[in-house]
Order: structure tokens, then sequence, then C-alpha cells
């Protein structure tokens, strides 16, 4: 079983990202749980979302506390949120920024496992808007393979109909961005 | 054909009431709330069913309709939470006496104060008495199913008795999971329309709920009584015929490792699915532990408990989802107690927890600590009757 924390800001899309990875893995056959970090949603404020994929039968209700995967929708979060807080030894931060990755090891104390991606410059570029969810995505499909692109191809497309090409080139173009470092 | 969709309970919850064809739903959404009636509002208003979709000025008016819908004859549905459910009180009371078979689905969330918009059973236990057949769902398949059961049971003929199936609040309400949505044909097969005895109707006037004076009220009461009670037989039937259409069977008490298991939990509700995990991590390590998950609330299996309890079985560790304020110990626990009070032979050593209050997670380690707790306090008798799991004293 893969355990995914999202972290992000309200309005980012983080709940609807989770979303779409665990009705994705679903439709693969698999089974999967996704359910935000339960609270009084704020715009702006950090927000969490969390998913779990497996290929049995998940039976647990627990949040989740240590993640495989964390993936970071907003680049201002890690320096006000330790995002890889209970993570798991060989665990991976996906993380939207800017920065090099020197700069990310020595600003964010991330030392483990971390894929990089400028979600904001290509959400802006490719949907003109600053929301990096659908991209993020893409990022997590190259840094971990835990869903199909087919399959969350589809779930954009049941999700957002007419706008899923412009989210769908958003996170093809993450997945030829993203480096990872190990 | 019968479709698995990963998609949030709540939906699925609306789905199953499309399918059951409800034909008069009444809400008011009040905060908290989840996306069941909203979903279903979309669903009348999109024309896939065919219900009269009431929106109300408050619970107590939605549960007041679903009554008044109810004794004219239709198929109804609400759902309600926290607050909004406590609002209906009053009217709550009603449909069981009168016999009416209002569906329900519970998301099961705490009550204020302090405010509090998140998991436990506080809500549903304030209503515990208020003559509704109760089930409990443990996961967002069980929600739906148990749905559908509710309406076979709650208008078979020999019941007509109002039923709440209840849903963990975002535990269960608000997350994305693997579901089966069975067909429509069988869904129909296995609910026909709803046909009551008597029905408001102005050609043949009847008067329904009127005043009990003294000399009939103690027997208009013990009548629902018995009507509740003797529903356990048709609630097992309904339960033995969605196994024969659907292939999932459910059961009053259902069981877990309990083949000679020395101390065991008792849940009610989705704690039970993370009690399981804990469970297999305990025999793992040797530990004789197991489960019992209490699905069947009102009328209460006493029974069926009891034959559950198999004969290594030394301690059982009760889990509250409330604290009854002032009482010797939680709703559960006390049910327990006094079914276990007639038991023949030597009844196991009962302790009881209250985890889970107001949102705070419980986890494995959760139930490692109960079963911790229990085995020590089978050798050390405890001060108290019950104890409040993971209270913070700094």
């Amino acid at each position: 079983m893969k355990e995914v924390r999202l972290h992000g800001r309200g309005g980012q899309g983080a709940v609807t990202s989770s979303e779409l990875v665990a009705s994705a893995a679903i439709e693969e056959g698999k089974f999967a749980q996704a359910f935000p970090s339960f609270g009084p949603e704020r715009r702006g404020a950090p927000v969490a979302a969390f998913i779990r994929v497996s290929d049995a039968q998940i039976r647990t209700r627990e949040k989740v506390y240590a993640p495989d995967i964390v993936v970071v929708l907003d680049p201002s979060l890690p320096g006000l949120v330790k995002v890889s807080q209970g993570m798991k030894e060989d665990g991976i931060v996906v993380l939207n920024t800017a920065f090099s990755i020197d700069e990310v090891r020595k600003r964010f104390g991330l030392n483990g496992k971390v894929a990089l991606v400028d979600a904001t410059k290509i959400a802006k570029e490719v949907l003109g808007l600053p929301i990096t969810n659908t991209t993020m995505l893409g990022a997590l499909l190259k840094a971990t393979g835990i869903i199909g692109v087919d399959a969350l191809s589809a779930a954009l497309d049941r999700r957002f109909g007419k706008l899923s090409e412009k989210n769908k080139a958003a996170f093809r173009r993450a997945m030829e961005e993203t480096v990872i470092y190990n | 054909m019968s479709k698995r969709v990963g998609v949030e309970v709540s939906i699925a919850v609306a789905d199953a009431v499309k399918l059951a064809r409800a034909e008069v739903i009444s809400a008011y959404p009040i905060t908290p709330q989840t996306h069941i009636v909203e979903h279903l509002s979309d669903v009348v208003a999109n024309g896939e069913l065919d219900a009269e979709y009431v929106p109300v000025e408050s619970e107590h008016a939605a549960m007041s309709c679903c009554l008044g819908a109810s004794a004219a004859g239709a198929r109804t549905f609400t759902s309600s939470s926290s607050q909004g459910l406590s609002l209906m009180s009053e009217i709550l009371y009603h449909p069981g006496p009168m016999r009416l078979p209002v569906v329900m689905v519970v998301a099961n969330r705490a009550l204020a104060a302090p405010i509090s918009i998140w998991n436990d059973h506080n809500d549903i236990m304030v209503q515990r008495d208020i003559g509704w057949i109760q089930t409990f769902a443990e996961n967002g398949q069980e929600a739906v199913d148990l749905l559908l059961h509710a309406y076979r049971v709650a208008e078979d003929p020999k019941v007509s008795l109002p039923f709440i199936v209840n849903i963990d609040g975002f535990t269960l309400s608000h997350v994305i999971e693997p579901i089966i949505l069975p067909d429509q044909e069988d869904v129909d097969a296995y609910i026909p329309s709803f046909k009551p005895h008597v029905k408001l109707d102005p050609k043949k006037p009847v008067t329904m709920g009127p005043v009990g004076i003294p000399e009939v009220y103690t027997e208009a009461k013990v009548a629902h009584e018995m009507a509740l009670r003797a529903s356990k037989k048709v609630i097992i039937q309904g339960w033995k015929e969605f196994a024969g259409k659907f292939g999932r069977q459910y059961n009053p008490i259902e069981t877990y490792r309990m083949d000679d298991a020395e101390t065991v939990l008792v849940t009610m509700g989705s704690i039970s699915e993370t009690a399981m995990t804990a469970i297999d991590a305990m025999r793992d390590e040797g530990q004789k532990v197991g489960l019992l998950r209490i699905r069947l609330w009102r009328p209460f299996p006493g029974p069926e408990f009891r034959k559950a309890i198999g004969k290594t079985v030394k301690t059982l560790a009760v889990i509250d989802r409330t604290i009854s304020t002032g009482a010797s110990c939680g709703p559960v626990s006390a049910e327990l107690r006094s079914i276990l009070y007639k038991m023949p032979g030597r009844a196991p050593k009962i302790f009881g927890f209250v985890a889970g209050l107001g949102g705070r997670d419980v986890t494995v380690d959760t139930f490692r600590e109960i079963v911790d707790k229990a085995n020590l306090y089978a050798k050390k008798r405890p001060t108290d009757l019950y104890e409040v799991i993971g209270v913070r004293e700094k």
C-alpha cells in the first residue's frame, strides 16, 4: 500500500487532486481512499489531503501519519509547514518550486529523495492560472508511477469535461519537466 | 450490470436513494452537512429521479414533511447530522408508534459545546430511544447496502417502522473509495414499491397520531416496543435475501478472528475496519485477541451478542464513541453490561472505554492501548467503570 499526503492552500485543489488519483486507481481495478484533512476549509490557509492506493482492500480509517509520498502544491509551504513530517525513510517529496536542488536542500532541509518541478510556471503558461493541482499530478506520476497516465487522463475527462484538455496538457508537460534527485 | 466506482460515500448513498426510488425527499441542509441531500437535489432537478424534493425551513420541518409524506403512502428519505438531528428530535419520536417507515441516513457527528463538526456518536446516542430500527455501516459499500436493506425492512408489512442507517461523519461520509452500485433491476426486485396497509386518503378518512389518553398510552407504547423487537426477524431475513441477490452477507453481530480469542474488542461503525487491522497486527505477535462489531443497534440483538462470545473469551473491551455524562459508563457498555449480567455460566469481564470524540483519530495504536489496559484491568480492578482514552493532560 502506498500512502500519500498532499499539502496545498485552500482553493488550490489539493482535495480535487486526491480525488482524481483515488478514482483513477479504482478505475484501474485497485483499491484506494481519498479524504481531506477534515476541518472548516478557508481559502489560502494551509490544507492537507490524503490518498491510499493498494492492490488489496484497505482496512483502516486512520489519517496518514507515515506517508510514502508527499506532494506540495504551493512553493511557499515548505518554509511554513514541515512537509516531510513522519515520512517513511525511503519516501519522496514532490515539490512545486522554482528553486534549484541545492537551494531546496539548504532552505527546507529536505535531504532525502525529492522531485522538483516549477508547476506554477507551467500552470500559468498552460492553464492561464496559478492553480497547480492537475499540473502537480504529472509530477506525482513521473516521480512515483502510483497510477497510469491513461487512468489519470480518463479521471480528468470525467471531472473536467471540456476543460480537461488543458489540464492534461499541463500534467503532461509537468511529467516532462519533473526532475528526480536521490 | 452492477458497477464498481470510485466515489465519495455521500454521493454513493444519494445514488442508492435514487436506486431505491424514493418518492419524497425533504431536507434542510444545516451545517454540518454532507453531499447526500445536495446530490439528491441535483438528481431530482435533472429528472433522473421522479421524486418531490421539498426544501424546508428547518430539520424539524424536514422530519415533519417525511412523516406526512410517509403517512400519505410515499417512500421517503432525509439525512441529517449533529445539531440538525437534535433539532429533529421532537418529531423523531412520532413515526415509530405511528408505524411509518421513514428512512434516514445520519452522518454521525459530535454535539456542541464546544462547537464541533467532527465525527463521534453523540448525536445518535441522544436519539437512542426514539424507537427506530438502527444499523451502523463500517465502510461505503455497507452504507449503500444497508440503505437498500433499510427500505426492504422498514416497509415490510410485518415491520412498518422507521429506520436509521448510521454512517460516520467525515471518516465515511467524505471519503472516496471503491463502491459497487447494484443494478436498478435487482434493486427493484429487492425492494418493490411501498404498499402501506393504511394511508391518508381524503376518500377514506382515517386518524393518525391522535391523543393517547392514560387508558391507552401504555398499550400504544408497548405495542411499538413489541413491533420493534419483532422486527429483528425481518431484519435478518432482509440480510439473507440481500446476500442471495447481491452476494454480500450481513449479520446483527459481526465477528472477526474470534477463534480462541481471550481479549475481545467491541466496536460499532467505521472504527471497526481499523480495529481489524489492529487485531491482525496483535495476532501476528501471538496475542489472543478478537473483535465483535455491532451492526444492529436497535433492536439490540442480545441473544446474538451472547452467542458470539466464545467460551475462550475472558475480557471484553467495549468502545463507546460518546460520553454519557454522569452515567456509570457509555451507552454501548451499559447495554452490554446489562445483557451479560443475565448470561448463563460465567460472563466475561467487561471494561468500558471512550475513544474518538469530536474527530479525535482512532488508530491501530489506540486499539493496542485499549487491549493492554483491558488485560491489566482483568488482573487489577480499575477504579472507574470506564475510561476515556488519550486525554491530554498538558
